[in-house]
């Protein structure tokens, strides 16, 4: 058994010692030394914990600066992935906002301007208006001598400003390519469908009416009426309002409807790719072909060789009638290959 | 009459007619016909050229049998013979350069489609080119949008369907704004003939007369126009359509298509609103500030690009900046700079977009500057076309590019205010930034690297050096000759006053 460390300094164990026989002084001395020994112990001893103490205070500190370091690290982190989702989060939102504010904000001063715009412009209908000019009279005046059309609209587009007209049937055209570039399902080439075009036929199949007998029955009814009245709308067209491009969309809107209730089985035996390709082509041809023999001779002061006939007869105003009946043809065929490409991707 | 003054009239209506045939061909025999039409314009417009130039006078052709306030009419001059031939010659070595990858990138049934729109888009640029008339300017402007979206969209994958929709977006506002811009002015001045409307646009702003509407009509008119040929805070379409296109496609658009639109506000300056009206309202200052706006951002979008494509689409914005910056020095030197600029940068980058397929061609398809490493050894005359075109880009001596820098920097010496520090500053700073991507794709084309994309039986296609060829002997012609250019070009700005 360890004795306690002061034991040696402990009365009782002074009084054993002076039992045993030694001095006082000895005594005392002894433990003079023994206090002294135990003083340098516990310096010892002290330092030594104070050294230890030191130590863990400094891991612990070290420990906390780390934890902290990682907290700092992650907040940090944190903060970054925020500052990264923001655009996604709530940049988005904002700028979208923002965006729309602006956006109403420029229609808004877009359409004050040009309503101040229209305030200052001259008086609609006044007699002295700067667009009451010699151009207007010239077409008024002298529009049924100059294109022996009655209708002076007609003249105008189709021969006064012809090229123009020219222009704008082909816009037609060249939208119409693009709706097939767009949306015609091709053919192989030995002519049968391919597999994208067979599904889009299926399709079409499944969702046809099928001898719906209310809509066979009027558009029994309704077909021939609207061709014929859209080809008179065109035949017409010199004389009196309308002409070729409304006529054309009259004649267009007979075809889709009989397609409607009679199926693309009974309409392809007509319109099919072949004839359309005709049918679009020609016309248009022909258009160019004519309008070029006039403006060439035009320009060069030769004289045409058609005749413009009596106004108001059927047969009159020169190319006119011709060319509002290209015009018919090219828009009825393009509304039809519309809704053709629209409905199965192609013909 | 001579005969040759029915040369426009003829080029114009072939067009269409061709188009129009075209569209029921067989591909080869479509592309047959594509190409000797546009041959065949081309020779057209070049005696146009030369005759105008040798009588010293413009003429305009009677559309019919009525005369011009009545009827149509189209106009030439020496400025126009220079646009039309110089149109033809970009458009058919752009066909021709492009044809190979027309075969690969476009569906096979569809092909002779392409040629149809590529006809029609013919026609609207020449249309546009000798138009007299506002609104058959317009009809043509149509034309011209529609067969360019199709031209955008008929490679059929997402991306180019998404920059089609982007592009008919804005195109289609463009569009809007000029027919709202050409009808207010109609109700002015009851004209839509060109001269006619100048003289009453002069008479009324004499008098001092509808100030505002005028105004008005002047910013429409500019700023449709201004969308439609990608000015710089317009430009949202423009990388995407010259990105993902197919290459002859972003060859015309870029050069042809908004140089079309660049010419027709040309026209509108000189020959509808007059340069005293036009110059004297504040819209130059407008063009100045977005033109050299569009110098410096252009740039900076077309350096933080990866995508070499994109990165030459970008560079447009920032070539069209400085057409623009031409326009807004309000005098006649910055037009015939502006002019000048719009002649080399169509010759550059319709070059550059081919060259830049036929780099992609020998990387595996592909358009990042990584997978581009190299490819200037694998096919060696796309790799001189890049350079030549990328040098002359940057404005190196003996390039086109350089002359119209050249020509820019002295019109904007000559303006004497504040345009001219400005222009000078930023002109120096673009051609910096010009400098640093331009000569890192030639720098990362001719990094030997990427050996597993070579190919030892690969020849680049005869046609294709042709075209090439082509193009870089436009270009010296352009950066060595470019005095005659000039000239034909000041006298046509003075034929148009």
């Amino acid at each position: 058994m360890k004795p306690r460390s002061d034991y040696e300094l402990s009365w009782w164990r002074r009084l054993v010692r002076f039992v045993d026989g030694e001095t006082l002084a000895d005594v005392e001395r002894r433990a003079e030394e023994l206090r002294e020994t135990n003083a340098q112990n516990q310096q010892m001893v002290d330092k030594e914990a104070e050294h230890v103490f030191e130590q863990e205070v400094k891991e612990d500190r070290e420990d906390r600066k780390r934890r902290l370091e990682i907290e700092h690290e992650k907040e940090a982190k944190a903060l970054l992935e925020k500052y990264k989702n923001w655009p996604k989060e709530h940049g988005v939102r904002i700028f979208g906002r923002l965006y729309a504010v602006m956006a109403v904000v420029l229609c808004v001063a877009i359409i004050a301007t040009l309503l101040v715009t229209v305030s200052y412009l001259p008086e609609f209908g006044s007699p002295d208006n700067p667009n009451n000019n010699e151009v207007v009279e010239k077409y008024n005046a002298e529009g049924l001598y100059d294109t022996g059309a009655t209708n002076n609209v007609a003249g105008m587009i189709l021969d006064y400003r012809a090229f123009d007209t020219l222009g704008e049937s082909h816009v037609l055209f060249v939208a119409a390519v693009c709706v097939m570039i767009l949306l015609r399902l091709e053919l192989t080439k030995d002519g049968k469908p391919t597999d994208k075009k067979r599904a889009a036929e299926e399709n079409d199949r499944l969702y046809e009416p099928k001898n719906d007998k209310i809509l066979q029955l009027s558009a029994k009814i309704l077909v021939p009426i609207i061709i014929m009245y859209g080809i008179y709308v065109i035949l017409n067209g010199h004389l009196s309002p309308g002409g070729g491009f409304s006529g054309g969309a009259i004649i267009g809107a007979g075809l889709i409807l009989y397609v409607n209730a009679f199926g693309f089985k009974e309409a392809t035996k007509i319109m099919n790719r072949k004839n359309y390709a005709v049918i679009s082509v020609v016309p248009l041809l022909f258009y160019a072909v004519a309008k070029s023999y006039s403006f060439f001779t035009g320009a060069n002061h030769i004289e045409s060789i058609i005749p413009k006939g009596t106004p108001g007869a059927i047969i009159s105003s020169g190319l006119i009638l011709p060319l509002n009946i290209c015009v018919g043809i090219v828009v009825a065929c393009t509304m039809y290959h519309f809704y053709t490409l629209f409905r199965k991707g192609g013909m | 009459m001579d005969f040759i003054r029915n040369f426009p009239f003829i080029c114009i209506v072939l067009c269409l007619a061709t188009g129009v045939i075209s569209s029921v061909l067989k591909p080869k025999a479509a592309k047959v016909v594509s190409v000797s039409l546009v041959s065949f314009c081309c020779v057209c417009s070049f005696c146009v050229l030369f005759y105008t130039i040798s009588t010293g006078t413009s003429f305009t052709y009677m559309m019919g049998h009525f005369p011009a306030p009545w009827g149509n009419e189209i106009r030439a001059g020496v400025l126009e013979g220079v646009m039309a031939s110089f149109f033809t010659v970009i458009m058919l070595l752009s066909l021709l350069g492009g044809e190979k990858y027309l075969k690969i990138d476009i569906e096979e049934p569809k092909q002779n489609l392409y040629f149809a729109l590529i006809n029609l888009l013919l026609s609207s640029l020449l249309a546009l080119v000798y138009t007299n008339d506002l609104f058959t300017a317009y009809v043509f402007v149509e034309i011209n949008t529609i067969a360019a979206g199709g031209l955008i969209m008929i490679r059929s994958n997402g991306h180019s369907m998404l920059a089609a929709t982007k592009y008919m977006i804005m195109s289609l506002l463009g569009s809007g704004l000029l027919l709202i811009g050409i009808t207010l002015q109609y109700d002015l001045t009851g004209h839509l003939l060109m001269s006619n409307i100048k003289e009453s646009i002069g008479a009324l702003a004499a008098n001092g007369e509808y100030a505002v509407p005028l105004t008005v009509i002047i910013g429409l008119m500019s700023v449709g126009i201004a969308i439609k040929s990608a000015l710089f805070p317009f430009h949202a379409w423009l990388p995407d359509a010259y990105g993902f296109s197919t290459a002859s496609s972003a060859a015309i658009l870029s050069s042809l298509v908004s140089k079309a639109y660049l010419f027709l506000l040309i026209k509108i300056m000189y020959r509808v609103i007059g340069t005293d009206v036009f110059w004297n309202s504040k819209i130059t200052n407008v063009f100045f500030i977005l033109g050299v706006a569009g110098m410096l951002f252009g740039s900076f979008s077309a350096i933080k690009e990866h995508d070499m494509r994109r990165m030459i689409a970008f560079s447009s914005v920032a070539q069209i900046g400085y057409i623009y910056m031409g326009f807004g020095f309000g005098t006649e030197l910055g037009m015939v700079a502006a002019v000048f600029h719009i002649l080399s940068h169509a010759a550059t980058k319709s070059m550059l977009f081919v060259a830049c397929r036929g780099l992609s061609e020998v990387s595996g398809d592909k358009k990042d500057f990584s997978d581009l490493k190299g490819s200037g050894f694998r096919n060696k005359m796309a790799g001189v076309a890049f350079s030549v075109g990328a040098f002359s880009m940057v404005g190196v001596p003996l390039f086109a590019g350089f002359i119209s820098k050249l020509y820019l920097t002295s019109a904007a010496l000559d303006t004497l205010s504040v345009k001219m520090v400005v222009a000078v500053i930023v002109l120096a700073v673009s051609t910096i930034l010009n400098a640093l991507y331009f000569i890192r794709a030639v720098i990362s084309i001719y990094t030997p690297r990427n050996e597993h994309y070579r190919d030892p039986e690969f020849r680049p296609g005869k046609i294709f050096c042709i075209g090439m060829v082509c193009f870089i002997a436009i270009n010296f012609v352009l950066g060595l000759a470019s005095h005659p250019i000039i000239n034909a070009i000041e006298q046509g700005l003075h034929m148009f006053s």
